[in-house]
């Protein structure tokens, strides 16, 4: 393959505070880690030129929660065999990862700056043979969901007791493989399984509603037997519940109800910011509005 | 190294091969998983579900669910086969081919079984002739093409051994051993099977033997051919197929499968940069008619006369 520029490894330090900070993580401290990932995505993408910041800021507190919270990972030693899988299908929303992975340490805060810049590992896209904490390689939709379905088998398989996470877009689940894996997923009562959808409403170019209707949603969960849980995808307390393990044995599916945009009053609810780029006065009122 | 084929040889369908050493080394490695989409049967793996019931996944009727899931297996730490018919694995679930398996490279071995115009009379929709063409055509994906059930057993056991993403093409219609137990098998690297000095002909998989009868057509009219075993597509032996591009007058390639971009472009595009040479590129060329799997190889020239044909302009 061709070589890029380098393979991110550990910020140790980092590493180290994050281990210490999560032992008493309370909401106020997700709440705290949420607006630092949500400054780091204006300033990445504004700097990069590029990026999908309507839907990295409505899925930062998903992902703040679980790394911050949840996931039983190891920045240190992110390949660790039991360690719980996270998958971001949408990897579009790649900036709020790497924030974040940043954030827990898995790699400095410093390689942010080099988010989609030549031969950088931080692509638009996240590749997990470059950037430690990515478990598989995603950017067109509706492959995450299949490839968590295989993590969480093959935990069965060999009686391994980690969880596997896997966040979808609403737009997403378009796609027909969503559905092909959630078939699989409930036919095999993959409990150990947790599907989020970062339901924000809006996908590319309007609402998901006026492209293609996505309700009854939690109905079609529930169709293809999952347990379902319809949540404030903003709410630190009910995200923590949300995440919690499955208390039937079938997979658990999330519908966390978010703003897209989330945490910058011009953004949010707004479909012309799945893809805009701030200008530097808008990132500076978006920085002074995340900084309160 | 001469190898020849008895004019009564007995014909093997190489999937017995591949079932029967899927099970041997899953005996001894218990990572191994099989995986299928409602493929059980055409993928000859009932024998493995009835040994290990708990490792065969089948996803149902679902391709791209299929890879995916193949691959998530992968990053839990197994090695999956992932088993389906080649024109639905690969035409279906092609972009999860490039984007979880070999982009996220991981140890996933996909299994395209009944490839080329074996399903015959079911039509161009069930025949497999992109397949080589499309994963050629994906980086970090190597592309293995058993000739014969020793061959077939090599590879299992290579892709077991080696890990990294691996397209497996797994032949149907019958073909005579021809493969030494000792050959080596490894990516890069051909198979001599008869030495000659006028014309070669490079082949894969199912063509394998009908070059070795097209060699002996040729030797009755003097003419003398080379004949290579190329079981990887990708990465091609590029100095075995240089060596024949200089040391004889032209190559002929068959492949059941299009001629655009599988074993013949690839030769094409590697002798026309290095050592240009008259080449003749067989293989089908377009969406069949109706026939039988034996009747569509004839009707494409794909046999010892249309082979020995198109060497005979060369040499």
């Amino acid at each position: 393959m061709t070589e890029w520029l380098c393979m991110l490894t550990a910020d140790t330090t980092a590493a180290a505070e994050w281990a210490e900070r999560r032992t008493r993580i309370d909401e106020a401290g997700l709440e705290e880690m949420a607006a630092g990932v949500r400054r780091d995505v204006v300033t990445m993408v504004e700097r990069a030129g590029l990026g999908h910041i309507g839907g990295d800021l409505s899925v930062t507190d998903i992902l703040v929660t679980l790394f911050g919270a949840v996931l039983d990972v190891d920045p240190a030693d992110p390949t660790r065999a039991d360690r719980d899988r996270f998958i971001l299908s949408k990897g579009h929303c790649a900036g709020a990862l790497y924030a974040t992975l940043a954030h827990c340490g898995f790699f400095s805060r410093d390689e942010l700056t080099t988010f989609m810049a030549p031969l950088s590992a931080l692509n638009g896209h996240p590749n997990r043979t470059k950037v430690p904490g990515v478990e598989t390689n995603t950017g067109p939709l509706g492959h995450g969901f299949p490839v968590a379905v295989g993590c969480a088998l093959a935990a069965r398989l060999r009686a391994l007791d980690y969880r596997t996470f896997v966040v979808l877009g609403d737009g997403e689940l378009q796609e027909g493989s969503n559905w092909e894996a959630a078939m699989t997923a409930s036919h095999y009562e993959l409990g150990n399984l947790t599907a989020i959808v970062d339901r924000n409403r809006l996908q590319q170019g309007a609402s998901t509603a006026e492209t293609k209707e996505l309700e009854p949603l939690a109905d079609k969960w529930v169709a293809f037997g999952f347990e379902v849980r319809v949540i404030d995808g903003h709410d630190y307390a009910e995200l923590l519940e949300a995440t919690a393990p499955s208390t039937s044995g079938r997979p658990v599916a999330v519908i966390a109800n978010t703003i897209k945009g989330k945490g910058v009053s011009f953004m949010e609810d707004r479909v012309e910011w799945h893809h805009k780029v701030p200008s530097a006065e808008q990132v500076e009122l978006a920085i002074q509005e995340l900084t309160r | 190294m001469t190898f020849q084929l008895a004019p009564d040889a007995q014909t093997y369908d190489c999937r017995k091969a591949f079932a029967e050493t899927l099970i041997e080394l899953a005996r001894a490695d218990e990572r191994i998983v099989a995986v299928c989409n409602d493929s059980v049967g055409s993928s000859n793996l009932a024998a493995f579900r009835d040994e290990f019931p708990e490792r065969l996944i089948n996803v149902g009727i679902a391709e791209q669910d299929l890879v995916g899931v193949g691959a998530g297996l992968a990053n839990g730490g197994l090695i999956p086969f992932v088993s389906a018919a080649a024109p639905f694995l690969t035409g279906r679930a092609l972009e999860q081919i490039k984007a979880d398996v070999a982009y996220s490279d991981t140890h996933v071995i996909l299994c395209g079984q009944s490839p080329g115009v074996a399903y015959g009379e079911l039509g161009p929709t069930h025949h497999s002739i992109e397949d080589l063409s499309w994963t050629r055509a994906i980086d970090n994906l190597n592309v293995l093409v058993p000739a014969d059930p020793v061959q077939t057993r090599a590879a299992v056991r290579w892709a077991v051994a080696n890990p990294g993403p691996l397209y497996l093409r797994v032949p149907r219609l019958k073909v005579p051993e021809l493969t030494p137990e000792d050959a080596p098998l490894e990516p890069g690297r051909a198979v001599l099977v008869s030495d000659g000095d006028d014309v070669t002909l490079i082949a894969v998989g199912t063509m394998v033997s009908r070059a070795v009868d097209a060699a002996e057509r040729l030797r009755a009219d003097g003419i003398s051919a080379r004949v290579i075993n190329m079981p990887f597509v990708d990465p091609l032996d590029e100095a075995t197929v240089l060596g024949a591009a200089r040391e004889t007058r032209g190559i002929v390639t068959v492949e059941e499968g299009i001629v655009t971009g599988g074993l013949g472009a690839a030769i094409a595009s590697l002798v026309s940069q290095h050592h240009p040479v008259p080449m003749r590129i067989l293989g089908i060329t377009g969406f069949a008619p109706t026939g039988s799997a034996s009747y569509l190889l004839d009707h494409f020239g794909l046999n010892a006369d249309g082979i020995a044909a198109a060497a005979h302009e060369l040499a």
